[in-house]
């Protein structure tokens, strides 16, 4: 039913993401879809890593990882933004028809009322994306 | 799968650049946290005690305005008469600091690693280097600086007890017309070329540096690293970074404060109906530009107004982010200016004005030794008050300055670098100069229209766009240019402020900035209506002397850093 599964991660807080890692392994194992992990960075050094160079190598690894956690074809494509807290909505977007999938499974946060007037990533992905979108509440 | 590539056993880059080895990680000492909806990502405690700090002085100015006003005014003269040598001496070191490292073999090195290109275009990059740091101050100046020097230095020179008492320039050009606009000229790019832009150069290319090459977070304290080893990650580095947050803040709301007035005097003097001197003036029905002789208050809600107006957009912009809001405003008005400067030149008379151009050029390079003589001066008014002022002025908004162009920089080599920040500005602000002072001089010197040289200050480009074709239209250009300009400001203000107290991270949740960008917004419309906007312009230029000494130790730490990164 899916051929590839995108996963945006935020590796900097990859506590929150627990279920919706695992939801990625299970479904790709069930449907033996690839899935491609996909990190936003920024030029500037952030907690993760120093460098996009840096960036790029953890979210291989950490593809890599999940890959031999769950028995699943996993690899990680790291996009590089100037000014992530407005522009990742949008870099995910083109992600999405950049690499071809046909599933999103991202993480995300209960709704609260800021929601109504600034949406969640999570739920702008959800309405704008070609492809099917599931979202995990963390 | 192997045990070192576990989460912490990542493998570092391969070596493009020569990282920091430091067991500081970005953002250890944030606190994140929610209030209400807000979820907030905020260094401790940067964040706190610079807001607490701002709170504090607002209220101080406030309370006691007269005390506040007699403290910062002492010492804002005690700072750049009394240590006037120090400014023009530093700037002088930061001028060939920067000439050095253009024909220095390491100007080849990269910002970002031997193989980074660079994230942004040269239209781009120039857009947001002059929307940041200068566009508003050509705008208000670009008519009065060069008329201001012209007409001192053709009054000559006074003196009174063995001291100078005229503001002429150097030994001024007493009656001799073509003499003095060559002074008034020369006096005028010196305080808008090199030196001016070899302070914003030196800080950003500190903080790009230790960023993008040694990995370290993108904030103040980082350039630091080199003289204070980990120390800058404590105390040495909270007040390096506050005293650059409470720089950055007041010197926006101060500006904001300030071009709201100047706006709001434009607006009424183009749209305005009624008389000034009857005390009737009034924009939108709002009293305004009334005389002071009519006895009639203007009304300070068009400022409130106004201020609002601006941050509105800048929030707009902010929110957008960098390359959404910022990029796009900065690259629209930078069109805009260079309309309203192509117009003014073909309409002001291209051949005199080419002429002049490089008649200025030369006039600045022959007077460039004895304006920047930091000692034994005997034009005293003119080297204190003019150029150790504007010195402590662009050196206290350095740090704001020079953090968003090294936001802006990655990829560029440092000789790519200093060239685009020093040289070609220089060339810009020269021409921008010779086309709005060089016209309006004209008007003066050959056709006796001494409208320009008569209106206040911020109405002087107006009163000078007034003899030209189409006035307007120009003038509602020049509005909306000087509007812009601060928005852009207001917005790459907020980013860096948001920045700096989120511990180097850009990538800080949004609502921060938005903090940032209305509580700017605030402080302006406080301190105009309570009073106070002058003595906190005094306390922020003061701070250009401590920030002088953070940028000759950047001059320092840049040259070493230099030395260990491989050259492309």
């Amino acid at each position: 039913m899916f051929n590839k599964i995108m996963a945006p991660v935020d590796l900097a807080h990859k506590d929150r993401l627990e279920k919706a890692l695992k939801c990625t392994g299970d479904l790709a194992k069930y449907y033996n879809a690839e899935v491609v992990y996909v990190g936003v960075t920024t030029t500037t050094p952030s907690s993760t890593a120093h460098t996009p160079e840096e960036y790029g190598k953890k979210l291989d690894a950490f593809a890599k990882e999940q890959g031999e956690a769950y028995g699943i074809s996993a690899s990680g494509d790291s996009l590089v933004s100037h000014d992530p807290s407005s522009d990742v909505d949008d870099i995910l977007l083109k992600a999405v028809s950049e690499t071809g999938s046909d599933l999103v499974i991202m993480a995300s946060h209960v709704p609260n009322v800021m929601d109504y007037v600034w949406p969640s990533n999570g739920g702008k992905i959800a309405e704008h994306a070609k492809c099917s979108v599931m979202v995990v509440r963390t | 799968m192997a045990d070192e590539t576990t989460n912490q056993g990542i493998p570092e880059p391969e070596g493009t650049s020569d990282i920091i080895q430091t067991d500081y990680q970005i953002g250890q000492d944030n606190i994140e946290t929610k209030i209400g909806p807000f979820g907030l990502d905020i260094h401790n405690p940067v964040f706190l005690i610079s807001g607490l700090s701002i709170v504090a002085f607002v209220f101080y100015a406030l309370a006691l305005p007269e005390q506040a006003s007699g403290l910062f005014d002492w010492l804002f003269s005690a700072v750049t008469k009394g240590f006037d040598w120090f400014f023009l001496g530093a700037a002088n070191i930061f001028v060939l600091f920067c000439l050095l490292l253009i024909v220095t073999p390491y100007g080849s090195v990269r910002l970002g690693g031997t193989d980074a290109t660079p994230d942004y275009s040269y239209i781009g990059w120039f857009a947001m280097l002059f929307a940041a740091g200068m566009g508003i101050g050509l705008l208000f100046f670009g008519v009065s600086e060069p008329m201001s020097h012209f007409s001192s230095s053709l009054g000559g020179t006074s003196m009174e007890e063995g001291a100078r008492t005229d503001w002429a320039p150097l030994g001024a050009a007493g009656g001799d017309q073509a003499a003095a606009q060559r002074l008034g000229m020369a006096a005028t790019i010196f305080h808008w070329g090199l030196h001016p832009w070899a302070i914003y150069a030196v800080v950003a290319l500190a903080l790009a540096l230790f960023s993008y090459n040694k990995g370290l977070p993108l904030t103040l304290r980082s350039a630091f690293y080199p003289i204070f080893g980990d120390r800058v990650w404590g105390w040495t580095g909270h007040i390096i970074d506050t005293l650059a947050v409470f720089a950055t803040l007041f010197g926006l709301a101060t500006s904001l404060g300030f071009g709201a007035e100047q706006t709001a005097s434009g607006l009424t003097y183009l749209f305005g109906s009624g008389d000034a001197a009857e005390g009737t003036r009034s924009f939108l029905g709002i009293a305004y530009g009334n005389s002071e002789e009519s006895g009639v208050e203007n009304n300070p809600l068009l400022l409130v107004i106004l201020i609002s107006a601006i941050t509105a957009v800048a929030l707009v912009s902010v929110i957008r982010g960098l390359d959404g809001g910022v990029k796009v405003l900065s690259e629209i008005n930078m069109g805009l200016a260079a309309l309203l400067l192509l117009f003014v030149f073909f309409v002001g008379g291209p051949i005199f004005l080419i002429t002049l151009f490089f008649d200025s050029i030369w006039a600045y390079l022959t007077n460039i030794f004895a304006l920047s003589n930091p000692v034994g001066r005997e034009d005293v008014n003119f080297s204190q008050g003019w150029t150790s002022f504007y010195w402590a002025w662009w050196i206290s908004w350095s740090p704001f300055v020079g953090m968003f162009i090294a936001r802006v920089s990655r990829g560029r080599t440092v000789r790519e670098f200093v060239t685009c920040v020093l040289i070609i500005p220089t060339i810009v602000c020269v021409l921008w100069m010779t086309v709005f002072g060089g016209t309006a001089l004209n008007q003066v010197v050959s056709d006796g229209y001494t409208g320009a040289q008569d209106a206040a200050l911020e109405l002087k480009l107006f009163y000078m766009l007034d003899q030209l074709p189409l006035a307007t239209i120009t003038s509602v250009i020049g509005i909306v240019l000087v509007i812009v300009f601060f928005v852009t400001s207001s917005d790459s203000g907020s980013l860096v402020i948001d920045t700096i107290t989120a511990g180097g991270k850009v990538d800080a949740p949004v609502a921060q900035r938005v903090f940032w960008c209305i509580f700017e917004g605030a402080v302006a419309i406080v301190l105009l209506i309570g009073g106070g906007l002058a003595s906190l312009q005094s306390a922020v230029i003061s701070t250009g002397l401590p920030f002088t000494l953070v940028l000759l130790v950047m001059c320092y730490a840049i040259w070493r850093g230099l030395a260990s990164e491989k050259r492309a």
